[in-house]
């Protein structure tokens, strides 16, 4: 069973499920899975963890917590930096059976322009997501709560690459649609949200937060219905293409998001459950497209 | 090299059923028949476990996540594919709160076996087991196979009660048992008689598992001795298969994971 394939940005893609970012490792999955991980990929595109320009530890553990329907992560972007990216990760996502989009993320937009410029001259990358959820050090200011720090962000980063640009939007700004609204008028391709939200849990014992970076991001079922209200909105606002995601684990949520008005929807935190989820869900949704070919918005049974 | 003790897992989640429920002690002994998976996962491998109902819509709706176990013992199915697997369950939380109210005939979701299992000792070293509370669950299937190898081992055990110390029992030969309260065995941290046995025969490579305290004086005694240990670590993750970046521990080069470079670690390896 299968779903009509799907253009992103000018990217075919077989279908349209994805991965969030930085919640599914195919690399160490084929060291659990073998090959038989490429035969059945869960995914129509896949997303890369986000890379910074210098590599990265990542936080202290313990970095985990489960929460009602959903869990708070504090990872800390661990990653081998561009050049180490580069050299020994890139290879091996080539083989993937399906097109890549690797996501950067910059302290500075001298850091991130040349992320770009570089992942950007690959012909292994077909897309580049910006993760602007990080705080850019010179101005203070988490990029992607601010409409003018994200226009001036991809306006610089803009003509540095002819790949097509997704930015990834935090749903901690005051106003989403408007930093959506703001990325689209400096050029942004696509639209992706939402990134997690921010989350705290206090260890029970010594009653201090329990995560190694104090809070985290809070992701999974628990945040889903944020997730469509926050998608619906920028659709109504934005022309481009959006990538839905947040705490979607069934075709039918993943239909709820396209029917909000995204183009492709990602799959984060059920993949952790499951690895086969993003093919589950779009089997799902393949089945309730035939059932009900035509979709339009309906209210809640 | 040799090849990394690990046997791969089919890339997604499936469904086995629960054929036994067995109260040792303190401990759920389950096992379930897993026919879909591989015959032969590594003794340190671990599956990924929940139940097949209601995971998930208890107190606080948890459990969501599912919860890491190494499989205890090994029965290979007729045919060369699949396997009878138990499993050890201690109640300490909502997870292992559902996992033990599992009953025959129910269906337990798993995804593996995952992870690096124990090495084989090089020539001129014997293997020797120390195992601690529920960590005496990987051990069971290691020693299991010394044995079917010709190799019986040493096995000295520490557990907090009476009650926990009953699962002394599973193992094929003669454990010798320490506990917190001396109700069973002798009153004694295990690392006191495994640094009596070290240094009487320095010549083995201590496999252990256990509370994390309990390995760390494991690792201190075994580096002070000179002696080779791997230690099979737990770790609350997420995924299991390198997703999530959840399980990490320090190690001489950095962070690693422990549920796809681990779970089982070279002593000298961790920082």
């Amino acid at each position: 069973m299968t779903v009509d394939p799907v253009d992103l940005c000018g990217v075919r893609l077989d279908g349209p499920i994805l991965n969030g970012s930085g919640t599914f490792d195919a690399i160490a999955a084929r060291r659990a899975f073998g090959d038989a991980l490429l035969e059945a990929f869960p995914f129509d595109l896949f997303v890369s963890k986000t890379i910074t320009l210098e590599p990265r530890l990542g936080n202290p553990p313990p970095r985990l917590w489960e929460t009602p329907a959903g869990m708070i992560n504090s990872i800390g972007l661990p990653n081998k930096g561009l050049t180490g990216f580069l050299e020994s990760d890139l290879p091996l996502l080539a083989e993937l059976p399906v097109p890549l989009c690797v996501s950067v993320m910059g302290f500075t937009r001298d850091e991130l322009a040349a992320l770009v410029e570089a992942v950007g001259a690959r012909d292994e990358v077909a897309l580049i997501e910006l993760n602007v959820s990080c705080p850019n050090v010179e101005t203070g200011t988490v990029v992607g709560a601010d409409p003018s720090e994200t226009a001036a962000a991809v306006e610089r980063l803009r003509p540095l690459t002819d790949k097509p640009l997704i930015v990834k939007l935090t749903p901690s700004a005051t106003d989403p649609g408007a930093v959506a609204e703001a990325a689209e008028s400096a050029g942004a391709d696509a639209i992706s949200l939402i990134n997690t939200l921010k989350g705290m849990a206090l260890d029970p014992v010594t009653r201090r937060p329990w995560l190694g970076g104090g809070t985290g991001g809070m992701s999974g079922p628990a945040v889903r219905a944020v997730a469509l209200a926050q998608v619906a909105d920028v659709a109504s606002r934005v022309g481009v293409p959006i990538v839905g995601m947040g705490g979607i684990a069934s075709g039918a949520e993943a239909d709820d998001f396209l029917t909000a008005g995204a183009t492709t929807v990602a799959v984060g935190t059920e993949s952790f459950r499951d690895p086969a989820a993003g093919r589950r869900i779009k089997a799902e949704l393949a089945a309730l497209r035939r059932s009900r070919p035509s979709v339009h918005a309906e209210s809640t049974a | 090299m040799p090849a990394e003790p690990r046997t791969l897992a089919p890339p997604e989640r499936r469904i086995a059923e629960v054929k036994a429920v067995e109260r040792i002690g303190a401990y759920d002994v389950v096992t379930a028949r897993d026919s879909i998976g591989p015959a032969d996962p590594r003794p340190g491998q671990f599956y990924m476990l929940a139940t097949g109902e209601r995971w998930g819509g208890g107190s606080d709706e948890r459990p969501y996540l599912p919860r890491a176990f190494s499989f205890a013992r090994l029965r290979p199915l007729a045919g060369g594919q699949g396997a009878d697997l138990q499993f050890l369950f201690e109640e300490v939380g909502p997870g292992t709160r559902r996992l033990g109210e599992l009953e025959a005939g129910d269906s337990l979701a798993l995804l593996g076996p995952l992870g690096i299992g124990f090495t084989a000792p090089d020539a001129g070293r014997w293997p020797l087991l120390v195992g601690g509370g529920i960590g005496v669950a990987p051990l069971l299937c290691w020693d299991d196979e010394l044995r079917a190898r010709g190799t019986e081992a040493p096995v000295m055990l520490g557990f907090r009660s009476a009650a926990h110390a009953e699962a002394a029992r599973l193992f094929g030969g003669e454990p010798s048992v320490c506990t917190d309260d001396g109700s069973v065995g002798r009153r004694a941290l295990v690392t006191e008689p495994l640094r009596e046995e070290l240094s009487r025969d320095p010549h083995v490579v201590v496999y252990a598992c256990g509370p994390e305290p309990m390995l760390e004086a494991v690792k201190a005694l075994c580096g002070e001795l000179g002696v080779p240990a791997q230690l099979a670590l737990e770790a609350g993750m997420a995924c299991g298969y390198g997703a999530c970046f959840g399980c990490v521990v320090p190690t001489v080069d950095g962070y690693a994971r422990v549920c796809i470079d681990g779970p089982v670690f070279a002593a000298e390896q961790l920082a």
